[in-house]
């Protein structure tokens, strides 16, 4: 079991309010992602949920207990660190045993418990050694099996996978979900990446100055944004964003447009261009686009077309995937031209 | 940057030492100062009586304080001197290409290792006797009468003797420092054009420059408070020739058993190892916000 | 030093330290070769280098004559003990300002070091009248409590900045992992600052063991470590250098061999940290 809710939960260092208000219910079993940009107070509101600090004011609740003001050992929860924060002085199997050795667990149910750990997490091998002995990969993985040999109520990570290479990442990606369906435990993981973000989550929290700006599925956040922030946050390339008279035209204060959703053509459409810059990845291309008054546009099409730097270049919005905002940045609702 | 918990806890288990310090401090301190003002000796102990400045006017007008002051400053000047010049040449020594790299630093550093009352005994006797010592022996190998160090310049000795002890700790801090330059910094300025001696002057030394601070200030926060090799060579003389400040106070209270002008020469050196004390906060303070 | 010399450049600077290298030295040398001359050999003139024979009679009389390894153990019990205590305080004292730093923690620190910078005269007179009264004077646990005092600022500035240098992420991982205090300090803490405390305690012995104005004017022959043994060699009683010697050197060999271990540690903790 492990449901999480927070309740009005605020922060503040000194005279700086890092988190002003929020409320969240996270779901037993849930896999629920923080993102936002680097400073929005994702990594504290976790830290917050660990016990690693204590809140402002608000109240935290594991399965429907009171435990804003519980130490951290007395949650039941795990944490993976970013550094992996790994016992240096221990071998591998001593640091997946720490947590079970300070909760005076048998040595046999340890030893059971640790093989079971390593066996999941292919570290069986590495048992012995000592963590600076390890690759970056092996390492998470022994954090990991840190974490899960005291089935926790909830993981919580943090940002686990931004120390490892760009392919490592996407191994490492993958092996975490699986783990999530194969546990079916809780888990809250803070990222930057909006593409783990998606990728991973049952349900992502958008984060920005240390507000809520949305709480959703990926696809309600991809479809659905809620406001200029999540749209232009969500997706990648990222969502161009026009202002202004042409704007106007669509009775919004700005519209956005996804990379994905223009037609291009040679021949005519509403924008006109002059390709800037073609970025060829093979399957997709990238072009981007000096379009009069909306400067760079960034447009996605297929990856047999080839353009030329200085083409000229039509471009014509999806009517249907139109995103309106109002002067104040809140999604409008969306698809009518 | 944690909960309030664990800052109670800090707070607990720093309690002890920060309790410690405080009485260590304090204590003392006080009844120092409540004894400088006190007639106290503890040859007629009956007799204490408030003296208002009497200790201090006593204390500071007595001749053998100007000259004590005079030797004290005369000590750490000369010792800083001699450690700064050598240890920086040491260390630009230490710091080239050599064979046995390792031996030689544990030579050169070995006599900060010595207890002060050993270094202070080995050169009074062995070295700088003079019918026995070694540099008498040099002395008349070259013809020349030997000096008799601790009779005609007893205070130069005691510098050589300190020095002797305390250069290996420059030495040592200024290699280290030179160490941290960076290789590429020194090949950029050969690149630039830069002869040794430029280097020396416009890389090294300006890199040195913290370094030097803390050995100068450590090194006169202990240079101050020279006792032993005192002790054991001179014992304070001729005279007050080689009398510094901490063996004024040790005479006047432990031999003298004067507990009130013993205080007031206490506080007064307290009082000049705190100018000292104030720079050498600084220095090291910056380090902390680092 | 990765640049090429040429191997004339290299040989001479070889010649230059090693000459430097073995003046300085020399005291220690001389001080070590006489030792174990006889006494008439030790004030021979001509100087005689090496002995003719080498007698360990020396050592033998020092012992004989003024128990030296009572004030050897002394010496042991007064650097090591002070040390141990300062540790036990210093280490939850350090913990505390590592690693739950306040707006405070820096000028607590500057703080404790300026207690450092007190002189010893400036407390010695009311320290020996309350000893004299609290009939501490000449103890060894009178003097190593001084002692403990004297080093336990360097000791938790030491060990504050080796602290630092540990990852916080890594101690409150081991709170997650549900660990209390104690328990982080002494599983996770302790075992991976070993070589910081160890090069603590290392140089705070160094420091205690030559220590040189309290063990002196606070003890007399029960209590007396090496420090205080030796200088009572200063009064004039005829020519005993030999003697003089042997107990010299018995009496910096321990610190001398620990001193080279731990020359590194040394700077940065007798600078506070700030050379590293």
């Amino acid at each position: 079991m492990g449901s999480i809710t927070l309740d009005h939960v605020n922060k503040a260092f000194g005279d700086v309010q890092v988190i002003p208000d929020i409320s969240l219910d996270i779901k037993d079993g849930e896999f629920v992602v923080f993102v936002g940009p680097s400073g929005c107070g994702k990594s504290t509101l976790l830290r917050l949920i660990a016990g690693l600090e204590d809140t402002t004011g608000g109240t935290i609740k594991l399965d429907g207990a009171d435990m804003t003001n519980a130490p951290p050992a007395k949650r039941g929860l795990a944490m993976v660190f970013q550094s992996y924060a790994l016992y240096p002085h221990m071998s591998v199997r001593d640091n997946i045993a720490f947590p079970l050795k300070m909760a005076n667990t048998p040595k046999d149910v340890i030893a059971q418990k640790v093989d079971y750990a390593a066996r999941t997490l292919n570290l069986n091998d590495y048992l012995d050694r000592r963590p600076r002995a390890l690759s970056g990969g092996q390492r998470q993985r022994v954090a990991i099996g840190r974490a899960i040999v005291r089935e926790p109520k909830a993981f919580l990570f943090d940002e686990p996978l931004s120390n490892l290479d760009a392919a490592l990442r996407v191994n490492m990606r993958l092996e975490i979900t699986e783990l999530h369906q194969q546990l079916k435990t809780t888990m809250i993981y803070v990222t930057h990446d909006q593409v783990e973000a998606m990728t991973m989550a049952d349900r992502i929290v958008v984060l920005n100055a240390g507000k809520v700006e949305q709480f959703g599925t990926p696809l309600e956040l991809y479809r659905k944004p809620a406001n200029r922030f999540v749209a232009g946050f969500i997706g990648s390339p990222k969502m161009n964003f026009i202002d202004g008279q042409d704007a106007a035209r669509y009775d919004a204060h700005s519209i956005g447009v996804r990379p994905e959703h223009f037609q291009l053509s040679r021949e005519s459409g509403t924008f006109t261009g002059k390709v800037a810059v073609a970025e060829q990845l093979g399957a997709d291309t990238f072009l981007h686009v000096n379009v009069e008054r909306l400067g760079l546009i960034t447009v996605r099409t297929g990856g047999d077309e080839t353009f030329e730097n200085g083409e000229t270049v039509h471009l014509t919005p999806d009517p249907q995937r139109i995103y309106r905002f109002s002067a104040d940045g809140t999604a409008l609702s969306h698809g009518q031209a | 940057m944690a909960t309030r918990q664990t800052r109670a806890l800090a707070r607990t288990m720093m309690a002890p030492a920060v309790v410690l310090l405080l009485l260590w401090m304090i204590v003392p301190l006080g009844m120092t100062i409540y004894f400088s003002f006190q007639n106290y000796n503890l040859l007629n102990p009956a007799m204490q009586s408030f003296a208002g400045w009497f200790n201090y006017e006593f204390f500071v007008t007595d001749p053998a304080f100007v000259q004590s002051m005079v030797n004290t400053l005369l000590l750490v000047g000369g010792v800083l001197a001699i450690t700064v010049i050598g240890g920086t040449l040491i260390a630009l020594l230490l710091d080239q290409p050599m064979f046995g790299q390792g031996i030689v630093r544990i030579l050169v550093i070995s006599p900060f290792f010595v207890m002060p009352p050993v270094a202070a005994l080995i050169w009074k006797n062995m070295l700088m006797h003079p019918g026995y010592g070694i540099f008498a022996h040099i002395a008349r190998f070259f013809g020349i009468s030997p000096i008799d160090w601790f009779a005609q310049v007893p205070l130069f000795a005691v510098i050589l003797i300190v020095a002797w002890q305390w250069l290996p700790f420059a030495t040592l801090i200024l290699l280290t420092a030179m160490q941290s330059l960076s290789e590429e910094q020194l090949e950029a300025s050969e690149m630039d054009g830069a002869n040794a001696f430029n280097r020396f002057f416009y890389i090294i030394l300006p890199h040195l420059a913290r370094a030097i601070t803390v050995v100068v200030l450590i090194q006169t926060i202990f240079l101050l408070a020279i006792f032993a090799e005192i002790l054991v060579t001179t014992n304070g003389g001729p005279g007050y020739n080689s009398t510094n400040l901490t063996f004024l106070v040790y005479r006047t209270a432990l031999l003298n058993y004067d507990i009130g002008g013993g205080s007031a020469g206490g506080v007064i050196a307290v009082i000049l190892a705190n100018i000292v004390a104030i720079f050498l906060m600084r220095a090291v303070g910056k380090n902390l916000d680092t | 030093m990765a640049r090429s010399v040429r191997p004339q450049t290299k040989i001479a600077f070889t010649v230059l330290a090693w000459l430097v290298g073995l003046i300085l030295f020399f005291p220690i040398l001389w001080a070590i070769l006489t030792s174990f001359k006889t006494e008439s050999e030790a004030i021979a003139s001509p100087p005689v280098v090496l002995p003719s024979v080498w007698t360990l009679e020396n050592y033998f009389d020092v012992q004989a004559r003024s128990d030296y390894f009572k004030h050897f153990f002394n010496s042991v019990l007064i650097s090591v003990g002070s040390t141990l205590i300062g540790l036990f305080i210093g280490v939850p004292a350090a913990w505390s300002m590592a690693f739950s730093p306040t707006k405070r923690t820096k000028d607590i620190l500057m703080w404790m070091l300026s207690t450092k910078m007190m002189p010893a005269v400036g407390v010695v007179v009311p320290i020996y009248l309350l000893f004299r009264d609290w009939q501490l004077l000449d103890t060894v646990h009178g003097l190593t409590f001084v002692l403990t005092m004297i080093n336990l600022p360097i000791i938790i500035w030491m060990l504050y900045t080796y602290f630092r240098e540990i990852p916080v992420d890594i101690l409150e991982a081991a709170r997650m992992d549900g660990a209390e205090l104690w328990k982080e300090i002494v599983y996770v803490l302790v075992p991976m600052a070993i070589p910081g405390i160890a090069s603590t305690l290392l140089l705070n012995v160094i420091l205690a063991w030559n220590e040189a104005f309290w063990t002196i004017n606070l003890t007399a022959a029960q209590a007396a470590p090496l420090t205080a043994f030796i200088s009572s060699f200063s009064s004039p009683q005829g020519l005993f250098w030999a003697k003089l010697s042997a107990a010299s050197t018995l009496a910096i060999a321990p610190i001398l061999l620990l001193g080279w271990f731990s020359q590194k540690q040394l700077v940065r903790g007798l600078t506070f940290g700030a050379v590293k």
